[in-house]
């Protein structure tokens, strides 16, 4: 008996080293550029997913004033906020001198002081999707306007007021509404329906602002996703298809006619358009091989037709094994795209020059997601 | 039971050695306040030494059975399982080594063993010796099956050596034996019964009833039921060190309601049967992750499942008996998903498994030191579901094991081989290939020396498990490509027994090795919006169990039992090319243990037990931001037994998690902190 209580004992001082304080902020600096003081540009936050349940959504910041990418900056500025940034960042948006971070399975938008990082306001709206900014007002998209009615099956775009950041207007749009452009005084929103496979949604909702009231449906493919704008007014809507039969497709509505004007066969899972071009990559999965075939792929949204070539650089493409998020550099047009990998560690960020040529790789957060650029206060 | 007998005989010295003890200490400790049913017996059989002589040979042989068992056995009587501080399974898996249990909080909260880092979907559960399946997600939800109705529970790393066994026995990398309780009647009287009540924390009520009639001297019949009712909410403390709030766990009520009738025949001295029906339903609410913002969520699970189940053994000869065991199973799960409204309304997803099973054992002793046996199962599954592009599968499965055990004085040896056959069809869309395996395996204990204190063991084992109905048919996810994801396991241990007259002192350890390839994972799919199963994973576990037991009699009125357990586990993912080789595979802690003590004295039982979890990380990569806290809780119970009205009455108090530890199992599935049990049982 004498044995077991000693050894009892020393399990019990052994093992009983649990640590009180778990809190730590990442202190791991990466270095990537050189400091340039002279920089157009502040820097470029980047906002990490984190899967879901697992409550690891953060924000990572890239400064280029020091040449500095910093981690867990929402953490950083805001120790005491109770469960942190949250569950799935889904969207991350800058309007004047304030940051909105859209953090779906946490039902809340985090308003956040753009220079410090602090909170300023939650709003809370559910399984809320994707935001845009138009005079003075932000506009989310949400999968449901009420949660737990059977009857309503439709999501909405929420109307928030950028001074008193408190939910001023609601409509009702399309089934899962998902990203959203605000342009000339009406709002595109690209309806999914992917509550109700095989219903899915086939149209853009557009929405008159003055009224807020949906006017009309604008029919372009099954369950609509990316939407994004060009210079002339051109919306570039990415189709999921059904992931079986129907393939993933890219169409082109005119805001003037508010029709489809171009189809392109491409399975588009992300883009983003930049001084006319669409940089856009495609995924496709082998069921055979358990690989993904992934193409980066130029569009010119003036001629609208596919530029030959990859945008990125012969040999670096099999750097990046889930492409998740892309950016353009507006000051030099370096190419960020961000890496998932697994979905389960963390990410990595790659920064390609305009050729396509390698640049340098810092590691992000978990599922980093969406890259925001901040711009030097005027 | 014949090769039983032979199995027991070489080790006669030791069992008589052992008896004395047990003789000795039963009748001062475990007689009066082990278990109920022993109180009876000594209550009025005190003089009736052929009662008590069964109880000394049962314990006996579960001890002997560890000793010479070329797989590494664990076992927990119902003794002992009454004096844990624990309610179903799942509480009592814990104390075995080499198990992680999954536990998602609460009394409603999914309960599922992970052992020795292989995934819930190796392990076999069997009820009475009939394996308990999930066709659809392959694990058994130990939460689920209560400990009131259970005489052992026992767990076999490796296979079961048995040869009444049936052919899935042989189909599992490791086997969880839950046996029910049998019919215990006193001396010449008709009937027994045995009236539970819990309660306490949680809102927990928990009355339970057991009544066994007997029919004839040939025919007896028993009958169990319960009732779990809880609103299953407690506080606990959310904090990351920086910030730092109190909250209450919500929608974690549950109401269940179980019932088991069963029949036990004993036509001859040569033949047996039993036929068992079991009945459980359920409605539960399913709490979640809490996550920033998220302290409620609107889930619900219901659950029902019902069972027919019979066995019927005849021994033809000293040299043959046959073994025949059949099931019907249904399932039926519907979960509810107010935060996701489609057309249709609200996410109202409804599973039904059905299972046909039967099965059939022979088994020759070809010479006193050789059985052998034939085992052939035959099993039908189906899922029916109201999913998007559901195919409907039905799965067949023919399994056929050839088994043989050799005796010698101080070798024991089992060779096994399994032929598995698996055909699927679907009603819409692709199925499954078809499949066949065969799978082998060696197990062996050694006497050493001359005494029989130490014996020594090994096993090889190589074994599979199919994809699941999710696995391979779930919408957007599922793969019809996969292959069964497979395990190889080595093992080498020792068993340590020694006895005198006051004293019992054991030790089993084992070292072994574990490898799965082609584990069936979820990896990003198609595009960036779906998962897919694929046969990616490879991990490599190197572990160690030790186990230890002392028993030591002071005086006639008191007694101590300790055990103490270790587990080590080094479970390394080494997928070619994965993001995290070389990283320990999450939830798998490199250290975790427990000890128990439990007291007797007079009438009063003081049973006190610790747990321990070491660090782990909840996601593939071994970094900060994954990390989970050790975790350790000291439980405490006091029982008492007094006689009321001629029949023992007693009084249990427990109280679990004594120094409030607020942690979790699951990342963000906070556990209870301290809790408080008050049971009230009575025998007639």
């Amino acid at each position: 008996m004498k044995k077991f209580l000693l050894l009892f004992v020393t399990v019990l001082s052994v093992y009983s080293c649990r640590t009180d304080d778990t809190f730590s902020v990442d202190d791991d600096i990466q270095q990537p550029e050189e400091p340039d003081v002279e920089s157009v540009l502040k820097g470029f936050y980047v906002v990490n997913e984190g899967n879901m349940f697992m409550n690891k959504a953060s924000l990572d910041f890239m400064d280029f004033e020091s040449g500095e990418y910093k981690r867990e900056r929402f953490k950083d500025a805001n120790p005491n906020e109770v469960g942190g940034l949250g569950d799935v960042a889904n969207d991350i948006g800058i309007y004047g001198s304030k940051m909105y971070i859209v953090v779906n399975a946490s039902n809340k938008v985090e308003v956040l002081d753009v220079k410090t990082g602090e909170k300023l306001k939650q709003i809370n709206v559910d399984n809320c999707r994707y935001i845009t900014f138009y005079e003075g007002k932000a506009y989310l998209s949400t999968y449901l306007g009420v949660i737990g009615d059977p009857s309503a099956p439709q999501g909405q775009v929420n109307e928030i007021d950028t001074t008193s950041l408190s939910v001023t207007r609601k409509v009702d749009v399309g089934r899962q509404p998902e990203e959203l452009v605000a342009y000339n005084n009406k709002i595109y929103v690209a309806n999914s329906g992917g509550y109700s496979p095989p219903d899915y949604e086939t149209t853009v909702s557009v929405i008159d602002i003055p009224s807020f009231t949906e006017t009309k449906r604008i029919e372009v493919g099954i369950n609509l996703h990316r939407l994004k704008i060009d210079d002339e007014g051109d919306l570039y809507v990415s189709s999921r298809g059904d992931y079986f039969e129907t393939l993933s497709k890219l169409y082109v509505v005119d805001t003037k006619t508010e029709t489809v004007k171009k189809t392109f066969d491409l399975a588009v899972s992300n883009m983003t358009i930049h001084n006319n071009i669409a940089y856009i990559y495609s995924t496709e999965f082998n069921y055979f091989t358990g690989e993904n075939t992934i193409s980066y792929s130029k569009l010119d949204t003036k001629t609208e037709t596919i530029l030959d070539g990859s945008f990125i650089a012969a040999g670096n493409e099999d750097l990046i094994q889930i492409p998740y998020g892309i950016a353009i550099n507006p000051d030099n047009e370096d190419i960020y795209i961000t890496d998932a990998k697994d979905y389960v560690t963390p990410g990595d960020l790659y920064c390609f020059d305009s050729d396509g040529e390698f640049k340098w790789k810092v590691v992000t957060g978990d599922i980093p997601a969406k890259i925001q650029f901040v711009y030097q206060p005027q | 039971m014949s090769w039983l007998v032979y199995l027991v005989g070489a080790k006669l010295n030791e069992v008589r050695f052992l008896k004395y003890f047990y003789n000795s200490i039963l009748i001062g400790c475990l007689a009066c306040c082990c278990s109920v049913s022993v109180f009876a017996q000594e209550q009025d059989t005190i003089s009736t030494t052929t009662t008590l002589k069964e109880v000394v040979l049962k314990y006996n042989n579960s001890q002997h059975k560890k000793h010479v068992s070329p797989a590494p056995v664990q076992t927990l009587d119902g003794a002992t399982l009454t004096r844990l501080n624990s309610l179903n399974v799942a509480d009592a898996i814990r104390y075995f080594s080499g198990v992680q249990l999954k536990d998602y909080g609460g009394i409603g909260g999914l309960k599922t063993v992970n052992i020795r880092s292989m995934g819930s979907q190796h392990t076999g559960v069997f009820y009475d010796g009939v394996r308990l399946g999930n066709a659809q997600n392959g694990q058994v939800d130990l939460g689920k099956y209560s400990l009131s109705n259970m005489e052992e529970v026992s767990l076999y790393q490796g296979q079961r050596t048995d040869l009444d066994q049936s052919a899935n026995g042989y189909a599992s990398a490791n086997s969880i034996y839950l046996k029910s309780k049998l019919p215990d009647f006193e001396n010449e009287k008709k009937y027994a019964a045995d009236l539970t009540f819990k309660t306490g924390s949680f809102g927990l009520v928990n009355p339970s009833l057991s009544f066994d009639y007997r029919l004839s001297d040939k025919l007896a019949a028993r009958i169990s039921s319960e009732l779990v009712s809880a609103d299953g909410e407690y506080e606990f403390r959310y904090t990351n060190g920086s910030y730092d709030t109190i909250a209450v766990r919500n929608n974690a009520d549950i109401k269940s309601y179980r019932l088991e009738a069963a029949l036990y025949g004993n036509p001859s001295e040569k033949s047996s049967w039993q036929i068992k029906y079991y009945f459980f339903d359920s409605e539960r609410g399913l709490p979640g992750a809490i996550v920033a913002n998220r302290f409620e969520r609107p889930q619900r699970l219901w659950d029902q499942n019902s069972f027919v189940q019979g066995e019927f053994r005849y021994e033809v000869s000293d040299s043959y008996f046959f073994v025949i065991r059949g099931k019907y199973e249904d399932v039926y799960t519907r979960y509810v998903d107010p935060e996701i409204v489609s057309l249709d309304g609200i996410l109202d997803n409804r599973y039904n498994q059905k299972k046909y099973y039967t099965s059939i054992v022979n088994t020759v002793k070809l010479k006193p030191f050789w059985d052998v046996s034939l085992a052939s199962d035959f099993e039908e599954s189906t899922l029916d579901a109201n999913l998007y592009r559901f195919a409907y599968p039905k799965r067949f499965t023919l399994l056929n094991a050839l088994a043989s055990n050799f005796f010698f004085k101080r070798v024991n040896l089992q060779l096994s081989v399994l032929s598995t056959t698996v055909y699927e069809t679907v009603q819409a869309y692709d199925s499954a290939d078809d499949f066949q395996k065969f799978s082998p395996s060696v197990l062996l204990n050694v006497q050493p020396f001359q005494n029989s204190d130490l014996r020594l063991r090994a096993f090889y084992k190589n074994i599979f498990r199919m994809p699941t109905f999710n696995d391979l048919y779930y919408t957007f996810v599922g793969n019809t490509f996969l292959r069964p994801e497979d395990s190889e396991q080595i093992d080498f241990g020792f068993s340590y027994q020694h006895a005198n007259p006051s004293a019992f002192f054991e030790v089993q350890a084992d070292v072994y090795k574990v490898w799965i390839t082609d584990k069936i994972v979820a990896v990003p799919g198609a595009n960036l919006f779906r998962w897919m199963m694929l046969n990616l994973g490879k991990v490599e576990t190197t572990g160690v169990e030790v186990g230890l037991k002392s028993s030591l009699k002071f005086t006639a009125d008191l007694d101590v039992t300790g055990m103490v357990n270790y587990t080590y586990q080094k479970s390394i993912d080494v997928t070619p090319g994965s993001n995290s080789y070389g990283d320990q595979i999450p939830y798998i802690p490199l250290n975790s243990g427990s000890a128990t003590v439990m007291a007797g004295f007079k009438a009063f039982q003081l049973n006190y037990s610790f747990i321990y979890t070491g660090s782990r990380y909840s996601q593939k990569a071994n970094i900060e931001s994954n990390y989970v806290q050790p975790w350790y809780t000291h439980d405490l119970s006091v029982n008492y037994t007094f006689p009321f009205f001629e029949n023992p009455m007693q009084v249990g108090v427990e109280v679990n998690n004594v120094l409030n530890q607020q942690y979790d199992v699951i990342k963000n599935f906070p556990m209870p902190g301290r809790s408080y049990r008050l049971t009230l049982n009575y025998t007639l």
